[in-house]
């Protein structure tokens, strides 16, 4: 059985259709990574499956539960972290915990092994009593997962957990998911960050609503149209401005000491770089194609338009 | 203008900054050029925000001395304000006014003369994309825009240097690739960028990045600099299957100290590369992961970050510890 079932799942805002005709099934002990631009219909989404938010159309089912029809046995399997997830500045850890058990209805009976277990897990236990308001970022985020974990959920929804945390603390956070994975917990997460969701089994690329594309991440970067060329420069910038004024718009990008250039003809294209460099006295230290990161994947199949445009 | 070395637009020395005991930063020194583009990186807390508030002139250091655009963060605090422009990760733009309100709004607070206020009002329309949204509300933008709306308000004074706080987080991949492309063409009209990132990716974008933690200066240097000269320890890439399951099984292995997942492999920092690859092309088929492919290679700056404050901390548990 599929832990997420989509079936046409549509949401519209009076006009806006904000989700589109989604159809999706997530296995059980699955990661699944949403990604897509801001207002792409993640957190909409994210919503819907939580039994949150109503669809207009569409059939979901979580756990097995229809998401309208069975919205609180759906709830009961459900774990959910929001973006701005509510823990209580003025409470300790473990009160907030004690918190969210009371709210979730969970036992008071082998509550507490529960919470030592939680405590443990997201290495917190050294900082139980601590005003969850001084706690780091990365902490407050491990204590969000804590609290969305305390009622054993058996799919968790997790929207864009860890914007604004530093490398070290997203690591560890990764870690604690793949814990969860080996639990048989299904994943259900969206995040801006593209070197992320390349952890993940599969992604589900979105915009517009409308997935765009589902794979494990090689076979979504089998969606890149043509090929990246990379340049190794000292004069990386000056290097771009060239080849800006020769190559087509937009197929030019600078990234630090590298330049890349994204086109259908490599012999060609390569001829035109070394060419326009060699015209305006720029040395190379490399130039070959290399393979495409999701982000450029991304970059590729929204192209520039998708962000410049309002989502009104 | 007591600064000698005028193609320097931040000069930093001895600085520090305490709160009651507790050092926020310690002793931190380091230039940045002119129009270079400078990364600050660190963890939440590590003095990040205290370091770029004395450099802003909000903060007075306990000691130490800086200057920025040649000013003294000591005693010319207001004309360092006059100088840079800011902006932070919450982009303080009036979401009830329109996108041309904003930018009227910020012009008054910055006094841009009347005879330029039109001028750099079309400049900043143009640059951040605007210009047919001049009369939308600045709520309906996307994060993308608003971001760009959000750098254009920070540098209508047109600031020789600009400090940016986080300005990406929980932006899309393509609206940052386009506000990279702007930092781009700042820095190359002279302009000197100061940003902090969390993102690994952003970091190899910068020129030169300073790495803070604890409050103490732990690495500086060219992002290829810091990833071929400071990290003491080698890094092997493994494929093999069920990474995030053999990720468990190896990760206690001797001379092993760390091991993420990167995209469909897994990235392992050890003391002694050639010894480990050895010892996993043998335990990992032993363990069920047939055939694994085990390669050293560069370390990524997320490795290299990762390696750092981990060096750090056992330097500090080694120490009585002091901490607040």
């Amino acid at each position: 059985m599929a832990a997420i079932r989509m079936a046409g799942l549509t949401k519209s805002f009076g006009d806006l259709r904000a989700i589109d005709g989604l159809t999706l099934d997530v296995e059980e002990g699955e990661i699944f990574a949403l990604v897509g631009p801001d207002g792409a219909g993640k957190t909409t989404t994210m919503r819907l499956l939580a039994a949150i938010l109503d669809p207009t159309s569409g059939d979901a089912w979580v756990a097995g539960h229809h998401i309208v029809k069975e919205a609180e046995a759906a709830k009961e399997d459900i774990g959910y972290m929001s973006q701005r997830f509510g823990l209580y500045t003025d409470l300790t850890v473990i009160e907030n915990i004690e918190f969210y058990a009371d709210i979730y209805g969970v036992p008071r009976r082998g509550r507490q092994e529960k919470i030592n277990r939680l405590l443990a897990f997201s290495n917190l236990t050294p900082f139980k009593q601590r005003l969850a308001g001084n706690l780091s970022g990365g902490m407050k985020q491990k204590l969000g997962l804590a609290c969305a974990l305390i009622h054993t959920p058996k799919v968790l929804f997790l929207d864009e957990p860890t914007n604004g945390v530093d490398p070290s603390s997203r690591r560890d956070f990764w870690r604690i998911l793949y814990q969860l994975l080996r639990e048989r917990v299904t994943i259900f997460v969206s995040t801006a960050y593209l070197d992320e969701a390349e952890r993940a089994n599969r992604i589900g690329l979105m915009d517009h609503g409308k997935l765009l594309a589902v794979g494990t991440p090689e076979e979504v970067k089998r969606l890149m149209r043509g090929t990246i060329l990379e340049i190794r420069t000292a004069e990386a910038r000056r290097a771009t401005a060239v080849l800006r004024a020769t190559l087509p718009p937009g197929s030019v990008s600078l990234f630090g000491d590298r330049v890349h250039v994204v086109t259908e003809d490599v012999q060609g294209a390569g001829d035109r770089v070394r060419e326009a460099l060699a015209g305006s006295g720029i040395e190379t230290s490399e130039l070959r194609p290399i393979e495409p990161t999701l982000e450029d994947v991304f970059v590729s199949v929204l192209g520039s338009s998708a962000a410049a445009t309002s989502r009104t | 203008m007591i600064n000698p070395q005028n193609n320097k637009a931040v000069v930093v020395k001895d600085l520090e900054r305490r709160f009651g005991k507790f050092v926020a930063v310690n002793r931190v020194s380091f230039d940045v050029a002119k129009g270079e583009i400078f990364g600050f990186l660190g963890p939440n807390g590590a003095g990040k925000s205290t370091t770029i508030r004395m450099l802003c002139g909000i903060l007075a250091p306990t000691s130490g001395s800086g200057t920025v655009a040649g000013f003294d963060v000591r005693t010319e605090a207001e004309k360092i304000k006059a100088h840079i422009g800011y902006m932070s990760q919450k982009f303080s733009l009036y979401e009830d006014l329109t996108v041309e309100e904003n930018i009227d709004f910020y012009s008054g607070i910055y006094r841009i003369p009347p005879e330029r206020k039109r001028e750099r009002k079309e400049w900043v329309l143009e640059m951040a994309g605007l210009r047919e949204h001049r009369h939308s509300p600045t709520s309906v933008l996307s994060g993308g825009w608003k971001q760009r709306l959000a750098l254009g308000c920070a540098i209508l004074h047109e600031p020789p240097v600009v400090f940016l706080d986080e300005p990406t987080s929980g932006v899309d991949p393509i609206s940052r690739r386009q506000f990279w492309d702007l930092i781009y063409e700042l820095a190359g009209r002279g302009v000197t960028i100061f940003v902090t990132t969390h993102y690994m990716d952003e970091a190899e974008y910068c020129d030169r990045i300073g790495l803070i933690y604890r409050g103490e200066l732990i690495a500086l240097g060219t992002p290829a600099k810091l990833k071929t000269e400071l990290m003491q320890e080698d890094v092997l890439e493994v494929h093999c299957e069920r990474p995030q399951e053999a990720m468990e099984q190896i990760s206690n292995l001797r001379g092993i100290k760390e091991v993420a997942l990167f995209g469909k492999g897994l990235h392992v920092v050890t003391e002694d590369g050639a010894a480990t690859a050895k010892l996993l092309r043998a335990v990992l088929p032993e363990k069920g992961y047939a055939a694994p492919r085990v390669e050293p290679i560069a370390p990524s700056l997320e490795d290299v970050f990762v390696s750092l404050i981990e060096a750090r901390d056992r330097a500090e548990n080694n120490q009585p510890a002091v901490q607040a």
